[in-house]
């Protein structure tokens, strides 16, 4: 009788367990998360007014009248605009560029970190972890001083006699690349190591038994199978890539416009809030194809680990 | 071997490129010069205007609570979600839940700040809370994004768990929540420490974020940094880069061998 209690008691436990265990961090993320963006949404569709907060009701009731009002303009002028046409493009491309170079110097990373001697292995590991730790902010700013006309790079080439007079690197598109390429090629190597050293060594050496070159059994075994892991670092990299803020403010320039500046400026400068929403649920829409992607792979992943 | 050659000069370049410009911020720190790029004599000069710069320290001490305060929640939030995720395989809404954990990883921070900021305002203006702008809203937001990062991190080590000691535990009478208390936590120690310290280290860090969820008189350690070097590089900023990194080695060097011991 009383073994059964105690067994009743712990099963409304378990249900307690298991409900707060879910719903806190889940409630959380739907809160703070998820409802956030469906106010983007609707201030995406008021009007920018001068008032505190800058943007209009989209319901008015008066005369017994219930009006909706809402507006498009934002979408229409992010859609037709030619500055919000090229900062989009720009970021894309920026984005996928970067990613392919974070793939070309990546990929060799992974694989040599995936196939040394266990005591190198740590310590290379504990390298592309350590920048992880240090500010992002700071680490971009390191490249300030590198770049920039009178910087160290430009000493140093011109003491060196290989150019004449100062290069500028610092505020056009090729110091964006190089602050995206430096600040996210921790993202494309880890989860290509993780692919990578799981690869199973038997493949490579009946390959090689059976009289495949190293550069074959390269391309047709580890290439393909560590297609997940490519695909993985590569949205880690260019989904933020694409929205990056800091890199291009710090490092870019006229001529490297991205539309996470771009909104930036439209909601701090401009205090366009309902324009700066607009921008901001663009880009979420053009991110939200290679997300979900993403996501089915790893899940298809981990059951398939599991 | 042409090939090796190739690769290996690849890998070189790579972590040469990951930790010069960070070695070069580090020396020019110790520079007497104002201008920075120009070498003109090794100095602590740069350290003492650090520590006598006084809202600099206000925002570095703004910083270390919220990353303190945000560090705890995330860890709390995110054990709870990377168990649950384990343990209960199949519930309602799981996908959206891992899809709800995922999204904070990958999107870009103008987003996530932009939108808390315009969830805070209808809020305030709905239900007069959160009163203003400051301490709490960034540490709510910090916390959103954190417990996606702290989830992660305890996942991988929950999946690693001998499940026949918590079997026992159960066998011998002890109730679920016991359990979770006496035997899962403590095994998931070093996991949660790491888990709290790259919460803390993530706060700390953040920028965007921050600077849409503030308000008035809230100026974080990122914040102040950013509007300190819009204009150019500043050696005050290299000597307190220098010192945040020197932090972060000791903090890195610590979890390390928290992890050692407990091996």
């Amino acid at each position: 009788m009383i073994r059964q209690l105690r067994q009743g008691f712990s099963k409304i436990y378990r249900g307690w367990g298991r409900r707060l265990g879910i719903g806190l961090p889940y409630i959380w993320l739907i809160i703070f998360f998820l409802l956030p963006f469906l106010i983007v949404l609707k201030i995406s569709l008021s009007e920018p007014v001068l008032s505190q907060p800058p943007y209009s009701a989209l319901t008015t009731f008066s005369d017994s009248m219930l009006q909706i009002k809402l507006n498009l303009s934002n979408y229409l002028l992010v859609s037709e605009d030619e500055l919000y046409l090229d900062a989009l493009m720009n970021s894309l491309k920026v984005a996928l560029v970067s990613t392919l170079l974070c793939l070309l110097l990546g990929y060799p990373m992974a694989y040599t970190i995936a196939t040394v001697q266990q005591r190198w292995r740590h310590i290379l590991l504990m390298m592309i972890i350590l920048p992880f730790w240090t500010s992002f902010l700071i680490r971009v700013y390191a490249w300030i001083g590198i770049l920039k006309p009178q910087g160290i790079l430009n000493n140093l080439l011109l003491s060196l006699g290989i150019i004449d007079e100062p290069l500028t690197i610092l505020h056009t598109q090729l110091a964006v690349y190089i602050g995206i390429v430096y600040s996210y090629l921790p993202f494309m190597v880890l989860p290509l190591y993780a692919n990578l050293a799981k690869l199973n060594q038997n493949l490579l050496e009946a390959a090689a038994d059976l009289g495949a070159r190293p550069v074959t059994s390269f391309l047709r075994i580890t290439l393909p199978l560590s297609l997940p892991g490519i695909i993985a670092g590569s949205m880690l990299v260019f989904i933020p890539a694409v929205g990056e803020f800091v890199i291009p403010d710090l490092l870019g320039g006229p001529d490297s416009l991205m539309v996470g500046k771009l909104m930036w400026t439209e909601f701090f400068s401009n205090k366009d809030w309902p324009l700066a929403s607009a921008l901001a649920l663009t880009i979420l829409i053009i991110l939200v194809v290679p997300f979900i992607a993403m996501q089915r792979l790893h899940q298809r992943y981990e059951d398939r680990d599991s | 071997m042409k090939w090796r050659n190739l690769i290996m000069g690849l890998v070189a370049f790579g972590y040469a490129f990951l930790y010069i410009p960070v070695m070069l911020l580090v020396i020019y720190s110790f520079n007497e010069s104002r201008l920075v790029t120009v070498w003109g004599g090794f100095s602590f000069k740069w350290y003492g205007e650090v520590l006598k710069n006084e809202s600099l320290l206000n925002a570095a001490w703004l910083s270390l609570r919220i990353a303190t305060v945000n560090a705890t929640f995330a860890v709390a939030l995110g054990t709870l979600a990377a168990y649950s995720l384990n343990r209960y395989r199949r519930f309602r809404g799981r996908g959206g839940f891992e899809l709800l954990l995922a999204a904070p990883l990958v999107m870009p921070d103008v987003i996530i700040g932009l939108s808390l900021l315009l969830l805070f305002v209808s809020l305030e203006q709905l239900i007069g809370w959160p009163p203003g702008r400051g301490f709490t809203t960034i540490s709510i937001a910090h916390i959103t994004f954190s417990l996606a990062y702290a989830a992660v991190v305890i996942r991988g080590r929950i999946g690693q768990l001998d499940p026949l000691l918590e079997e026992a535990a159960m066998d011998l009478g002890a109730k679920p929540f016991t359990v979770f208390l006496r035997i899962t936590l403590p095994l998931l120690a070093p996991a949660l420490i790491s888990a709290w310290l790259l919460a803390f280290t993530l706060s700390l860090d953040d920028l965007v974020i921050a600077s849409f969820v503030s308000g008035p008189g809230s100026t974080t350690l990122p914040m102040w940094i950013y509007s300190s070097v819009r204009l150019g590089v500043k050696p005050e900023v290299n000597a307190l880069a220098t010192l945040m990194l020197l932090f972060v080695v000791i903090i890195v060097l610590f979890s390390g061998r928290i992890f050692n011991r407990k091996r």
